[in-house]
C-alpha cells in the first residue's frame, strides 16, 4: 500500500471480476510485447520525514542574495496574505474555468485582474494572462501579422531587452517574420530612426520602457506615425511603474505588454511569472489568450464566463489566434490579491521608495572613483552605470557578502561592456545600500 | 428549414440573390442553425475585392466559427452595418439579412452554383 | 444566493491594507512629463477584507478536494500538501535567475535530476524544463521539427499530420510554428487509420502528432507500424504527454518509435493545475535532435551544476529564463515520493478505475468502443435519448451531486461525446458513489426530464447566457458601471 493509492488487495479483486479480466496486465494486451517489461531506472520512494531532509540538503545548497540587480526579475515584497489565499484548494486544485457554475471562483478573480491591469494600463481590455512578459511580447508580434494581414516586418528598438529580442527572434522564425532591430541612441530608442525604418509593410512595432538599462523612454508622435502607417505600436511596461509613469495608452499603444512578476510575484529562480496583455477594444477580438467577460444566469444573477471564444484553438483548431489553450491563472490571482492588499495608495508608496532609493544609490555610486553615467537619462528603480572595474571579479566578492551585484550588459555584446545595470526596490534598506556602496568604494 | 426559390446556393451554405449587377450574398437558414446563436460577424470593408472560393467573412457563435466562401466574384459596395450591432439578427432571418452587397464581376460564375432544390438535397441528406 | 461583490464594490477611499517601512532617503521628483495624469483606480480596502473577499470568492469553486473530478484528458489527481510547502521554501523562492551559480547549486540539482528522470520514464535522451504548458511544449516540439530539416537543407517539408480526433491545440500548435496541418481520418475507435495515414505520407511530410493512448483512451496497437511508415518518408514523430498517466512503467514513448514529446508536469506528477496555470510542459528528444532544444539548457560537470546559453543548432529562446521551476520543484517531489516503486502503480490503478466505470455504467450510457480502455474512456451520451437529455444536461445534473462533470463534446468523433478519467487515487468507494449517481441522473432523464435540462439548481449560479457575453462584451469593472 502507498498513502496516494486507495485500493485494497480485496477491492483490486472485486474491480477486475466487475471488469471480467484476471489482472490488470490483461487490461495492456493490446500493447505489442517488445514494448513491455519497462525497468524504471529512478530512485527509490521516498517518506514524508527523507523527502523533506531532502530538500533542506538542496535548500542548504542554495544561497538567495539580497539583490540589487533586476534585468527582469525584481525583489519586491510578497504579503503573506497571498500566500495563504492562493494556497485555497478551491483556486490551487481547480481546472480552467469550462464549467462556469462551479468556477465563478475562478472566474471572478479573472475578471478583476482585468480590470486592474487595464486600470494600470489604460487599455480597453485585458486577456487572462499569458506565460511571461517575453512571450506575451511574442504573442503581440503575431498578433499584428495576423490583423496586419500580408505584412510580415516588425521594428524593434534596441532598447528592449536582448531576452526578449531573443524571444521574438526565435518566434519570428516560425512564421517567416523580418524582424528589424533599430539602434538606439545613448541609451533611449531613437524616435526618428524607428520613424524611418518603418515600411509599408511593417505589421508592429515593438519597443520597452523602462528599458533595458532602466530608463524611461518618451516615445513623442511615435504612436501617431505608427497609427498612420497602420503599423501596430507594441509598449512592453513593467506594470508596477505605472503607479507613476504615464500609460502605455498615453503613449499612443496599441497593445500593451509586460511582465506583471513585479506585482508582487517572488522571484523563485525565474518562474512562474506572468506576462500581461492589453489592447484596444477594436483589436478585442484579435486578442490571444483567454477572456472573461460578464453575463446573467437564467435567475437574472451577475455571473462571469469565458467569453470570444471563437478565438481559440478548440474551436478554430488551425485557425487560432493562437495555440495557447491556458493562462498563468493562480498568478493572476497572485497580482489581483497583491493590488488589492497594496490598493490605490500602497503600489504608488511602494514604488516611489523603490525608485528613491535607485536614485539615492545611483547618486552615491557616481562619487565613487570607477563609476560614471554615460547616459543622464531619466530612470525609475533600474539604472545603468559604466565601470572600469572588473564586473565578474566585482559580483563574486559582492555575493560573498551576500548581495547580488548588477547586470553585466557585456554579456550581451561586446560593445555593451563596462556597463552594468542596478536596480534597487522597497525591500532595500538604507543600512544595505550603505554597505553595498562600501564596499564598491573599497574596490 | 427555409429555402427560398429565387437565390442561387453553394455547398457551403451562402445564398446569392442578383439584382441586375449587383448580388447580395448571406448565409442559409441551415447554416444559422448548425452555428447557433450567432455572437460577432468579421465584416469585409466596403471597396474590398471578393474572388471566387475565398474566404471574406467569419460568423462567430457561441460554440463555433465559420468563415464565409465567396460564391462569386466582385467588389464590395455595401455591408451589412445592422449586423455589426446586431449579429442576432442572422438568427431570426438570414435571408433578410444579408452580409454584402457587391458589384458582378463575372455572372457566368452562378451558373456553376446550386439551385433551391438542390441545395434542400444536400442539407437533407 | 453567492457571494456576488467584486473587490472594487468594497472599496472605501482611503482605507489601506498593506504596510511599509519608513523610507530615511529623500524624495527624488520625477519631471511631470514623464508622470501619468490620474492614479489608477484600484481598491482602497483593509487586510481583512481582502481575505474575507478572496475567502469567499473561492467558496465558488469546485475544487479537486472538494468532490470527485473525473474530467477526461486533464488527469486531476490529488495534489500533495507536502509537494506545495516543500516548493515553497525561502531558499527556493528567493533565488533571482542571475544568481552565480555557486549560489543555486540546490535548484539547479533539482532541475537536472527532474531532467534526468523524465528521460528515463519516456525512453528519450533528455529534457529542457523550459516551455510553460503542454501547448507551449508541443509548439516547441514542432519549432524543433522544423529547424531539424531545416538544418538538413530540406525545405519542402511543410505539413504536419494531425488526426481529426486530436485536441486542438495541436494543429493550432502546427499553424502557429508555421506548418501546414493536414487531417487523417481516424477509425472508428479514435485509432490512427493506416491507409489514410499511407496516402498521406511524402516528402512534404515534416511529421505526425499522436497521443497514445488517443482521445478515447485506446492503445494505438499500430503503433511500431506507424512509426515505421512515418519515419520511412523522412518524418518525424511527436508525442502529447497528455495521456502519459497509464504509461508510465508500462511502455516508454522513446520505445515506440517518438522522437519528440513533452509532459504535462501539471497533469501527471500533480503539481496543480492552478485554475488554469502555472502548468510546465517540458520537452524531450531523442540524442539526435538534442542540439536542437531551447536554450538555455541545465548541465553537470563533474559534482558542478551549471546553466549553458548557446548551442548553434538550438531553436533559440521560448522564454525569458528557465520555465515555471516552482512548478518543476513541485513535479520533482511527486517524483520522489512515488519513485520507481509507484509510478507504475499510478499507470496501472488508472487503468484500473477507467475501465471499472465504464463497465459498470455501459448498460445506461452508449459505449461506442467496447474495449479496454486505458485511462480514460468516451460515452455517446445516454443509451436511451428519447426524452432528449444531452451529455450537456447531464453534465449540468452531476453539478448539484457535487460531482466535476467529465469533459463534454470532445473528441469530436461522436455527437455527444462524454470523456471520464477517474485517476487513480480515486478509491472504489468514490467510483460506486459516482456510477450510482450516474445511474440516477439516467433515471431522472425519463422520469423527470426537465429537472435534468434545466439543471443545476444548487450551484452559486444557474445556465448562463453565453451569446449575452460574446455580443455585447463587458471586460472590466468599468465596463459595469459606465
Amino acid at each position: 500500500m502507498f498513502k496516494y493509492l486507495p485500493h485494497t488487495p480485496e477491492d483490486i479483486q472485486a474491480m477486475l471480476k466487475t471488469i471480467g479480466v484476471k489482472d490488470i496486465n490483461e487490461l495492456y494486451s493490446d500493447m505489442p510485447k517488445t514494448l513491455k517489461g519497462v525497468d524504471l531506472d529512478i530512485p527509490s520512494s521516498m517518506s514524508e520525514i527523507e523527502l523533506t531532509e531532502h530538500f533542506k540538503t538542496l535548500a542548504g545548497e542554495n544561497r538567495p542574495l539580497k539583490s540589487f540587480m533586476g534585468m527582469g526579475a525584481y525583489d519586491h515584497y510578497t504579503p503573506s496574505v497571498i500566500r495563504h489565499l492562493i494556497e485555497r484548494q478551491e483556486f490551487l486544485t481547480a481546472y480552467t474555468p469550462y464549467q462556469p457554475e462551479v468556477s465563478q471562483g475562478t472566474l471572478q478573480y479573472i475578471f478583476e485582474y482585468q480590470s486592474m491591469i487595464c486600470e494600470l494600463t489604460g487599455m480597453d481590455v485585458s486577456n487572462a494572462s499569458m506565460y511571461d512578459g517575453a512571450t506575451a511580447t511574442a504573442e503581440a508580434m503575431y498578433m499584428a501579422v495576423n490583423v496586419r494581414k500580408k505584412r510580415r516586418h516588425i521594428l524593434v528598438s534596441e532598447t528592449v531587452n536582448p531576452v526578449i529580442v531573443d524571444v521574438l527572434r526565435t518566434y519570428a522564425y516560425n512564421q517567416d517574420i523580418d524582424l528589424e532591430l533599430v539602434s538606439e541612441k545613448e541609451g533611449v530608442s531613437d524616435v526618428s530612426a524607428l520613424k524611418d525604418a518603418m515600411r509599408h509593410d511593417t505589421a508592429a512595432l515593438i519597443t520597452q520602457t523602462p528599458n533595458r538599462y532602466g530608463h524611461i523612454e518618451d516615445f513623442e508622435d511615435l504612436g501617431e506615425a505608427c497609427s498612420a502607417n497602420k503599423t501596430l505600436f507594441v509598449i512592453n511596461q513593467d506594470p508596477s511603474t505605472l503607479s507613476h509613469l504615464k500609460t502605455p495608452r498615453d503613449q499612443g499603444a496599441d497593445i500593451a505588454v509586460g511582465e506583471a512578476q513585479t506585482l508582487g510575484v517572488p522571484l523563485s529562480f525565474g518562474g512562474p511569472y506572468i506576462g500581461y496583455f492589453a489592447t484596444t477594444k477594436k483589436l478585442m477580438r484579435k486578442m490571444p489568450g483567454r477572456i472573461c467577460g460578464v453575463t446573467e444566469d437564467t435567475d437574472g444573477l451577475r455571473a462571469f464566463v469565458l467569453t470570444l471564444q471563437a478565438r481559440e484553438q478548440h474551436i478554430r483548431r488551425e485557425k487560432a489566434n493562437s495555440n495557447i489553450c491556458s493562462n498563468q491563472s493562480l498568478m493572476a490571482l497572485f497580482v489581483t490579491i497583491y493590488l488589492s492588499i497594496m490598493g490605490k495608495k500602497g503600489l504608488y508608496e511602494a514604488q516611489n521608495i523603490s525608485k528613491n532609493h535607485a536614485h539615492y544609490l545611483h547618486d552615491m555610486l557616481l562619487k565613487l572613483p570607477h563609476f560614471e553615467d554615460p547616459f543622464e537619462k531619466p530612470f525609475f528603480k533600474e539604472f545603468t552605470l559604466k565601470t572600469s572595474l572588473d564586473v565578474t571579479q566585482m559580483n563574486k566578492l559582492l555575493s560573498e557578502q551576500g548581495y547580488l551585484g548588477p547586470f553585466d550588459q557585456g554579456a550581451f555584446s561586446e560593445d555593451k561592456a563596462g556597463l552594468v545595470t542596478f536596480s534597487v526596490t522597497e525591500k532595500r534598506t538604507k543600512e544595505e545600500m550603505d554597505h553595498f556602496i562600501d564596499i564598491m568604494g573599497a574596490l | 428549414m427555409k429555402t427560398p426559390k429565387e437565390l442561387y446556393y453553394q455547398e457551403t451554405h451562402e445564398w446569392v440573390k442578383v439584382e441586375g449587377d449587383f448580388a447580395y450574398i448571406g448565409i442559409t437558414d441551415f447554416a444559422q442553425d448548425e452555428l447557433g446563436e450567432v455572437v460577432f460577424i468579421e465584416m469585409p470593408e466596403v471597396e474590398d475585392q471578393l474572388s471566387k472560393d475565398t474566404e471574406f467573412a467569419t460568423v462567430e457563435s457561441v460554440k463555433a466559427a465559420s468563415d464565409l466562401i465567396a460564391p462569386v466574384s466582385g467588389v464590395i459596395v455595401e455591408i451589412n452595418e445592422e449586423l455589426e450591432d446586431s449579429p442576432e439578427l442572422l438568427n431570426e432571418d438570414s435571408y433578410e439579412n444579408w452580409i454584402v452587397k457587391i458589384e458582378l464581376e463575372d455572372k457566368s460564375e452562378l451558373e456553376g452554383l446550386m439551385d433551391a432544390d438542390a441545395y434542400k438535397k444536400l442539407t437533407s441528406e | 444566493m453567492a457571494y456576488d461583490q467584486l473587490i472594487f464594490e468594497r472599496s472605501q477611499t482611503g482605507r489601506i491594507g498593506y504596510s511599509l517601512p519608513k523610507s530615511e532617503i529623500k524624495e527624488y521628483p520625477l519631471d511631470d512629463s514623464l508622470k501619468r495624469e490620474k492614479t489608477p483606480d484600484l481598491p482602497e480596502v483593509s487586510e481583512f477584507d481582502v481575505i474575507r473577499h478572496f475567502t469567499n470568492v473561492s467558496f465558488k469553486n469546485h475544487g479537486i478536494e472538494t468532490g470527485f473530478y473525473p474530467l477526461g484528458s486533464c488527469t486531476m489527481k490529488y495534489n500533495p500538501k507536502i509537494d506545495q510547502d516543500l516548493s515553497g521554501m525561502d531558499a527556493f523562492t528567493g533565488l533571482h535567475p542571475y544568481q552565480p551559480v555557486d549560489t543555486v547549486q540546490g535548484v539547479l540539482e533539482v532541475l537536472y535530476e527532474t531532467q534526468k528522470m523524465l528521460a528515463k520514464i519516456s525512453g528519450l535522451d533528455t529534457y529542457s524544463l523550459n516551455p510553460y504548458a503542454g501547448a507551449h511544449g508541443e509548439l516547441v516540439g514542432l519549432m524543433i521539427i522544423r529547424h531539424y530539416h531545416a538544418n538538413r537543407k530540406d525545405f519542402a517539408r511543410k505539413k504536419i499530420i494531425v488526426p481529426d480526433s486530436a485536441h486542438g491545440t495541436n494543429p493550432a500548435s502546427a499553424a502557429t510554428a508555421g506548418f501546414d496541418v493536414v487531417e487523417v481520418a481516424s477509425n472508428q475507435d479514435g485509432t490512427v487509420n493506416l491507409n489514410s495515414l499511407k496516402s498521406v505520407l511524402d516528402d512534404s511530410i515534416a511529421g505526425i502528432m499522436l497521443t497514445n493512448p488517443n482521445t478515447i483512451g485506446m492503445f494505438e496497437k499500430d503503433i511500431l507500424e506507424i512509426a515505421r511508415l512515418v519515419h520511412e518518408a523522412g518524418g518525424l514523430l511527436y508525442y502529447d504527454g497528455a495521456n502519459l498517466n497509464p504509461m508510465m512503467g508500462m511502455a516508454r514513448p522513446g520505445d515506440m518509435g517518438f522522437d519528440i514529446m513533452h509532459i504535462n508536469l501539471h497533469k501527471t506528477f500533480s503539481t496543480p493545475h492552478g485554475g488554469g496555470g502555472p502548468g510546465s510542459g517540458p520537452v524531450g528528444v531523442t540524442r539526435e535532435l538534442k542540439p536542437y532544444l531551447p536554450e538555455p539548457v541545465v548541465r553537470k560537470a563533474g559534482n558542478h551544476f551549471f546553466i549553458d546559453q548557446k548551442d548553434d543548432q538550438s531553436i533559440g529562446r521560448i522564454s525569458h529564463f528557465y520555465g515555471n521551476v516552482g512548478v518543476v520543484l513541485k513535479a520533482y517531489a511527486f517524483l520522489r515520493t512515488n519513485g520507481k516503486e509507484h509510478l507504475s502503480e499510478i499507470a496501472q490503478y488508472s487503468t484500473l478505475n477507467a475501465n471499472y466505470v465504464k463497465e459498470s455504467l455501459k448498460d445506461t450510457f452508449k459505449l461506442p468502443i467496447d474495449a479496454h480502455c486505458k485511462h480514460e474512456f468516451v460515452f455517446d451520451g445516454l443509451i436511451d435519448k428519447s426524452t432528449g437529455v444531452t451529455t450537456y444536461d447531464i453534465s449540468k445534473r452531476l453539478l448539484d451531486y457535487g460531482i466535476h462533470p467529465p469533459t463534454m463534446y470532445f473528441p469530436l468523433l461522436y455527437k455527444e461525446s462524454m470523456m471520464i478519467e477517474p485517476v487513480e487515487n480515486e478509491s472504489k468507494q468514490t467510483l460506486d458513489h459516482f456510477i450510482k449517481t450516474m445511474k440516477i441522473i439516467a433515471k431522472e432523464a425519463i422520469d423527470d426530464p426537465d429537472l435534468v435540462k434545466h439543471a443545476p439548481h444548487t450551484t452559486p449560479v444557474k445556465r448562463l447566457d453565453e451569446a449575452k457575453a460574446a455580443r455585447e462584451p463587458k471586460v472590466k469593472f468599468k465596463d459595469l458601471i459606465a
